[in-house]
């Protein structure tokens, strides 16, 4: 498309008041939580971010929604790999099948999966306990249709098979297959899956507000009507992460396929 | 949970009971607020959304520009929840930024009689993550709008306007649609973000399951939630449908 010169004006205006609107609301996020309130009225401070630290129940929400995360990652890739693997290589006919399970989440709204465990979770609780991790084995699900993309398209640009027989006919066993033949060459896909997997598990709100365990977003929402500041300044750290998190995720697809820009033939 | 949305609360016996307490006068007004919002936050973000997705695309492939807003683009449409809940409460509540520069200013009163925290206020805050995700879903729509359509186009004597009139935007018209749709149900799932910015009474269906699953008042009502989550399944399942049948006749013309 050819743009005149009154289309480029008109476009970077128009861009210019599309950027105001998406980042009025960040600014403002990020200027709130450091105005002093109170006390510290009219004085610039990061009281608030060490608030986070400082405040016992904040803290220990903080660091179970990390674990939490971490714990998703790890159950995710013990899952979800050497089943995608397994499937590319011995039983292709399931892959439609994998795909669609995989998928499913997607489509039906997180609020109705909710309401539909919330019986199985009165079990996970009397079996495992009643600590957050436990939402790991949910978060696993709901992270599956994004972390899928990211490792299938990972496996589609190696030749699983070749390799796979490889290093079957020199004398590996299917594990070895699996952790040191295949998983090093779509390590961007898997890292990718983590990252999206990391983003979402530090934003869920819905399974965990509902279900009753204190991750970080309970803990800030049960917050911000009394200490607004501080529940700010959270949610603006988290915003911070998680964004930096994605612009990676978005960097590693990049790099898988380097054409993303949009040349088409 | 199908099978607890006909289930009686506490003897566990079947009954049509949720499932008439759906219809009810409260029930139905939330369902029509639900979708009215659902509604027109997916207009108002896939209007915006696609107006924006042509700029980035006319921005030509190897633009800078064009990259970063999609990368960024990819991040605000998962910036839902909680924390977009505060930005907006940082910004437009009672002490918020733009609040009390209009306040000091001009003296005018945005902040009115806290309508951000109704149905307004969501409407506002979820055209948020509408636009950006529209950006995502209709870009390669717009890519794929082969550029030797154009070229026979105007080889006929069409004008720029003809040329959209006649044959982009009748082309685009069925991605549009879907992609409307989808922005429908992201619109019509979401929670997190009404959860924490309304806590006086439930304008739409998530904010009543809430209700009905954390109620302490009465016991029993765990199945109205159940029934209310099949009435979202059968909207939902209604908007993917008809996203499906909108994408076989989209995929025929673009590519």
């Amino acid at each position: 498309m050819k743009a005149g010169g009154g289309f480029r004006i008109v476009r970077a205006v128009l861009l210019g008041l599309f950027a105001l609107y998406f980042f009025l609301p960040l600014i403002s996020m990020a200027n709130f939580s450091v105005q002093g309130k109170g006390p510290l009225k009219g004085t610039i401070t990061f009281h608030y971010y060490a608030e986070l630290v400082r405040n016992e129940d904040l803290r220990s929400a903080i660091i179970s929604s990390l674990l939490l995360a971490v714990l998703t990652v790890v159950l995710m890739v013990v899952l979800l790999v050497p089943t995608m693997i397994w499937v590319r290589l011995r039983t292709p006919g399931l892959s439609r099948l994998v795909e669609f399970l995989c998928l499913l989440p997607l489509t039906v709204p997180p609020l109705v999966i909710v309401v539909g465990i919330s019986n199985v979770y009165t079990w996970v609780n009397y079996l495992l306990g009643d600590s957050p991790q436990v939402l790991a084995f949910a978060y696993v699900v709901l992270v599956l249709p994004y972390s899928y993309r990211s490792i299938d398209s990972a496996l589609s640009a190696i030749d699983v098979a070749t390799l796979a027989e490889a290093a079957r006919s020199l004398g590996a066993n299917w594990l070895t297959v699996i952790t040191r033949i295949v998983l090093p060459n779509i390590v961007s896909g898997v890292l990718g899956a983590a990252f999206i997997t990391i983003a979402l598990v530090l934003g869920e709100y819905v399974f965990a507000s509902l279900l009753h365990y204190d991750t970080m977003p309970v803990a800030l929402a049960a917050i911000y009507k009394s200490e607004t500041s501080t529940a700010i300044a959270g949610g603006f750290a988290s915003i911070v992460v998680i964004s930096l998190l994605l612009l990676g995720l978005s960097f590693f697809n990049r790099n898988q396929a380097p054409d993303v820009g949009g040349q088409k033939e | 949970m199908i099978i607890g949305a006909f289930q009686d609360g506490d003897t566990g016996a079947f009954t049509m009971g949720n499932i008439e307490a759906l219809t009810s006068s409260a029930a139905i007004d939330t369902l029509r607020k639900s979708i009215l919002l659902s509604a027109t936050t997916a207009l108002l973000g896939g209007v915006l959304g696609a107006v924006l997705a042509y700029l980035i695309v006319s921005l030509g492939p190897r633009s800078i520009v064009r990259r970063t807003t999609l990368s960024i683009a990819g991040v605000l449409a998962q910036f839902g929840g909680v924390t977009l809940a505060f930005a907006w409460i940082s910004l437009l509540g009672f002490s918020g930024l733009l609040t009390e520069v209009l306040r000091s200013g001009p003296g005018i009163d945005i902040y009115g009689a806290g309508w951000l925290y109704g149905l307004k206020g969501l409407i506002v805050v979820y055209t948020y993550f509408q636009v950006p995700l529209m950006v995502i879903v209709f870009t390669p729509a717009l890519e794929g709008l082969r550029p030797q359509l154009k070229e026979a186009a105007v080889n006929l004597g069409a004008t720029n306007l003809q040329y959209w009139r006649m044959v982009g935007i009748p082309l685009l018209t069925p991605a549009f649609l879907g992609s409307v749709l989808l922005l429908f149900a992201n619109a019509f799932a979401a929670y997190a973000t009404a959860a924490v910015l309304v806590s006086q009474g439930n304008p739409i269906v998530p904010l009543l399951i809430r209700s009905a699953l954390t109620s302490e008042v009465l016991l029993g009502q765990q199945n109205l939630g159940f029934a209310l989550a099949l009435e979202m399944i059968v909207v939902v399942a209604i908007v993917m449908a008809l996203y499906a049948l909108l994408l076989r006749r989209t995929s025929k013309w673009l590519r």
